[in-house]
């Protein structure tokens, strides 16, 4: 750890040492470190953290990557087979997770350079954005499905599907906010999701899987590696198995080469600038149906009707 | 509970029919059951129960109290206000304010939290709703349990979804809510008819005045108390207890924008009648007499116990209840037999022992009713046969029944009964399938079992039903539409399209 000292001279002799928390990576429904070993380290440090000045986050490598990848494989048919109902009710525990760690939560987003003020309203809308994920499960059908008037005998019915897993490069900021507007559209349909979380400070990130492994989330719909983009988003976007991929992110230059290296597996690539990702911000325009929309299949089914 | 079976005669035919060996539900063999009864000692029921107007339990203006009984045991359980046209009056003041001044106001995010919020009450407290459900009405404890209790409360959450996405609902049209809405609800299945209503009322932005059935008040009213303790802010539902005359009050009130009723077809045609002219919206959702068509190639085990579960669920206190079988003609014997076998397994008793399938008759008038229409159907002709078992000595019983040989022009083939009571008839041909199940001024739902697939969308395509059930019955669920057609009523409850029923979209 670095400085310890500094930390415990700055306490009374009496005073007792806080626990910092070991930040890792959320693979699988458990938090496990780099299979690499490597580490980066992310400093900033507010009151009310029991956190050390410097942080050790894992840097995912390209093996955990594709580790990651099978274990949303692994969860895809047990998540995307549970009914609307139950998903929504999921992702309604894991509002109500969050906003009973919405002091947590905020005192994480400060460290990482918000305000407290800008800190709060980001984990408001959070919470409620969750919410509104929460209940839209069990809508898709009824929004994007439809009976078609085939012309003869035949009942013809179109109907969405999950798409399987997703890779998500997830918005440095805003941290959280990021994180649930990118994740749950994914999820509420029955896709598992691999993401990458912002490179800068993950500590948010991290305080969000503790959230979602305990809001009765199967382990391995959500796996959130930590890490460099510029490693992980390449060989996410080359892997066959990974049926699509959304990576927000203002790097241009990457954008582009995600979208080619998906081709070679005509993998569904969706990405946003920087303008994208400030509209998350923004109550209205940060939600919706679009964003969920993008990761269905849909499922033309005729049936004759005769006797 | 114990339900001595009597030795039984097969008749040739069905003798005939029969290549399976007798399990001997029919034959000599006694069947013994321990009790497995619900507690029910931890529950405190007050001595009388207040109106719920405008947040607080507000004793009524007509000062009259009436008791609610128990129907397994006829022991009255408490004491429940009777709301008068000026008690209703009080009731529909409060919504309305509620309505100008919170709760058409509050952002549609806001008002989804507290449907959220009255959601997750129901699922915390679901065992004693279910058991006061269970007492009050007379239905078993595990049906209260499994179903009536927690589609509750699945309504609440589905509807809360709906609260901030009504943009997407109407596809952008703009709409607005309709204000105070007057909703009368049934006995058949209390909790869950005033999820029904109050959910999507409440989810458009509505206010409420809610009069639930003069024999099953209790659930509604500990519905109101999780309305207190959730903090719902106050008049954005009253609840107003009382028999006919409250719910004609309420109908009649000037100050109401809509009617919403669940109950009879007698009914349902006077308050239409009474509303004319007032500009209120109306939704009925009235009785049926389904068809369950049951076709030779059909999986017959498959078809029985869908049959038995059509008529014999909630002692076939169900308006969309299968309650006209519509067998074809060659496996008839075999069917009948069948049935009779199944049937004959079933426990009719104390609602509240968990092995119970048949609870109480509602009430005393409505067993009567039943005895009236059965005893009709032995005088025109048609057989009957009801199960052996033992009734309770106490409370308000009937034993499964259904009749054979039954013309369509009886009575017991085109009026509802509302019991579990079962008329079956034949056909030969789909064609004749279809005439005969649309052969009624009902058109609420309907059944096919067959094991073709293109057979049952055939089927469901001629049938004059608002729901058809293919290979199943009696399926409820939050997202799907449900209602009638003909004289079943108009209008319908749950999915997106049941949100029209409570707003104007322009």
């Amino acid at each position: 750890m670095a400085n310890p000292s500094k930390r415990v001279s700055a306490a009374p002799a009496r005073q007792r040492l806080s626990i910092p928390k070991a930040y890792k990576m959320y693979v699988g429904g458990a938090f496990i470190r780099s299979e690499s070993g490597r580490y980066y380290q992310v400093s900033g440090m507010t009151k009310g953290s029991a956190d050390a000045e410097v942080v050790n986050i894992p840097l995912g490598s390209r093996k955990d990557a594709r580790d990651a990848v099978l274990a949303g494989k692994a969860a895809l048919h047990g998540w995307s087979s549970r009914t609307a109902f139950n998903r929504g009710q999921i992702l309604y525990r894991l509002a109500e997770v969050l906003e009973s760690r919405h002091e947590e939560l905020v005192t994480s987003l400060v460290r990482a350079g918000a305000t407290e003020r800008d800190a709060i309203d980001e984990v408001n809308a959070s919470v409620d954005r969750a919410v509104w994920y929460a209940g839209l499960a069990d809508k898709i059908s009824a929004l994007v499905a439809s009976h078609n008037p085939v012309s003869g005998p035949h009942f013809g019915f179109t109907l969405p599907e999950a798409m399987g897993l997703v890779a998500v490069l997830a918005p440095e900021s805003p941290a959280l906010l990021g994180l649930v507007s990118t994740i749950l559209p994914v999820i509420v349909s029955g896709n598992t999701t691999v993401v990458v979380a912002g490179e800068r400070d993950p500590r948010t990130a991290v305080i969000f899987c503790e959230c979602l492994a305990t809001s009765d989330l199967p382990g391995g719909v959500v796996n959130v590696l930590t890490g460099r983009a510029q490693d992980l988003g390449p060989q996410l976007a080359k892997h066959r198995e990974v049926n699509a991929l959304e990576a927000w992110t203002p790097d241009a230059a990457l954008r582009t080469s995600l979208e080619r290296d998906g081709a070679g597996s005509v993998k569904r690539v969706k990405t946003h600038d920087a303008q994208g990702i400030a509209a998350l911000r923004d109550e209205q325009r940060g939600q919706g149906l679009t964003y969920v929309e993008r990761f269905l299949e849909l499922k033309t089914i005729w049936h004759p009707a005769g006797i | 509970m114990a339900t001595p079976r009597k030795n039984e005669k097969k008749t040739d035919a069905v003798k005939a029919a029969s290549s399976e060996p007798d399990l001997g539900f029919t034959g000599e063999s006694s069947w013994q059951y321990e009790p497995s009864l619900e507690g029910t000692d931890h529950l405190r029921f007050e001595k009388k129960y207040e109106l719920f107007i405008g947040g607080r339990w507000v004793a009524p203006k007509s000062k009259k109290y009436f008791p609610t009984i128990n129907p397994a045991t006829e022991e009255p359980i408490a004491e429940v206000a009777e709301a008068n046209a000026e008690d209703v009056d009080a009731a529909v003041r409060s919504a309305r304010t509620a309505y100008d001044k919170i709760w058409s106001k509050l952002r549609p995010a806001e008002r989804a939290k507290y449907l959220y919020r009255i959601a997750r009450a129901m699922q915390e407290k679901a065992r004693d709703l279910a058991i006061v459900e269970t007492m009050d009405g007379g239905k078993p404890i595990k049906e209260s349990r499994d179903f009536d209790v927690p589609t509750a409360s699945a309504h609440f959450f589905y509807h809360a979804g709906w609260a901030d996405k009504l943009d997407l609902a109407f596809h952008g049209r703009p709409y607005r809510p309709l204000g105070v809405a007057g909703q009368i609800i049934p006995w058949n299945f209390p909790l869950l008819m005033a999820a029904w209503k109050i959910a999507p009322a409440l989810a458009c932005g509505n206010t409420v005045v809610l009069k639930p059935a003069e024999t099953t008040p209790l659930t509604a009213l500990l519905l109101a108390k999780i309305f207190e303790e959730i903090e719902l802010p106050p008049g954005v539902v009253n609840i107003v207890t009382g028999a006919g005359a409250t719910g004609a009050a309420l109908v009649a009130h000037s100050d109401v924008n809509k009617i919403a009723f669940t109950g009879s077809t007698d009914v349902g045609k006077r308050i239409q009648g009474a509303i004319a002219g007032s500009g209120k919206r109306l939704t009925l959702e009235l009785g049926g007499k389904a068809a369950n068509i049951v076709f030779a190639d059909a999986p017959l085990d498959q078809a029985v116990e869908g049959i038995v579960n059509g008529i014999f669920f909630n002692q076939g206190h169900v308006c969309c209840a299968g309650s006209r079988l519509l067998v074809e003609e060659s496996v008839h014997d075999l069917v009948v037999r069948k049935l009779r076998d199944r049937i004959a397994t079933m426990r009719v008793g104390n609602p509240l022992d968990k092995n119970t399938d048949l609870g109480a008759i509602n009430s005393k008038m409505q067993l009567e009713k039943i005895r009236g229409l059965v005893a009709a159907g032995e005088a025109e002709g048609a057989e009957r046969w009801s199960s052996p078992c033992a009734l309770p000595k106490k409370g308000f019983f009937f034993p499964p029944t259904f009749f054979t040989n039954v013309a369509q022009a009886s009575r017991i083939a085109h009026e509802e009964i509302f019991g579990p009571v079962l008329s079956i008839l034949t056909f030969r041909t789909p064609d004749e399938a279809v005439e005969k199940a649309n052969n009624t001024m009902y058109g609420l739902s309907a059944g096919v079992w067959t094991d073709k697939g293109s057979k049952s969308f055939w089927m469901a395509q001629r049938l004059q039903a608002g729901v058809v059930w293919a290979n199943t019955f009696n399926k409820f669920d939050p997202s799907s539409p449900f209602g009638g057609y003909k004289e079943s009523g108009f209008g319908r409850e749950g999915g997106r399209q049941g949100l029209s029923s409570y707003v104007e979209v322009g």
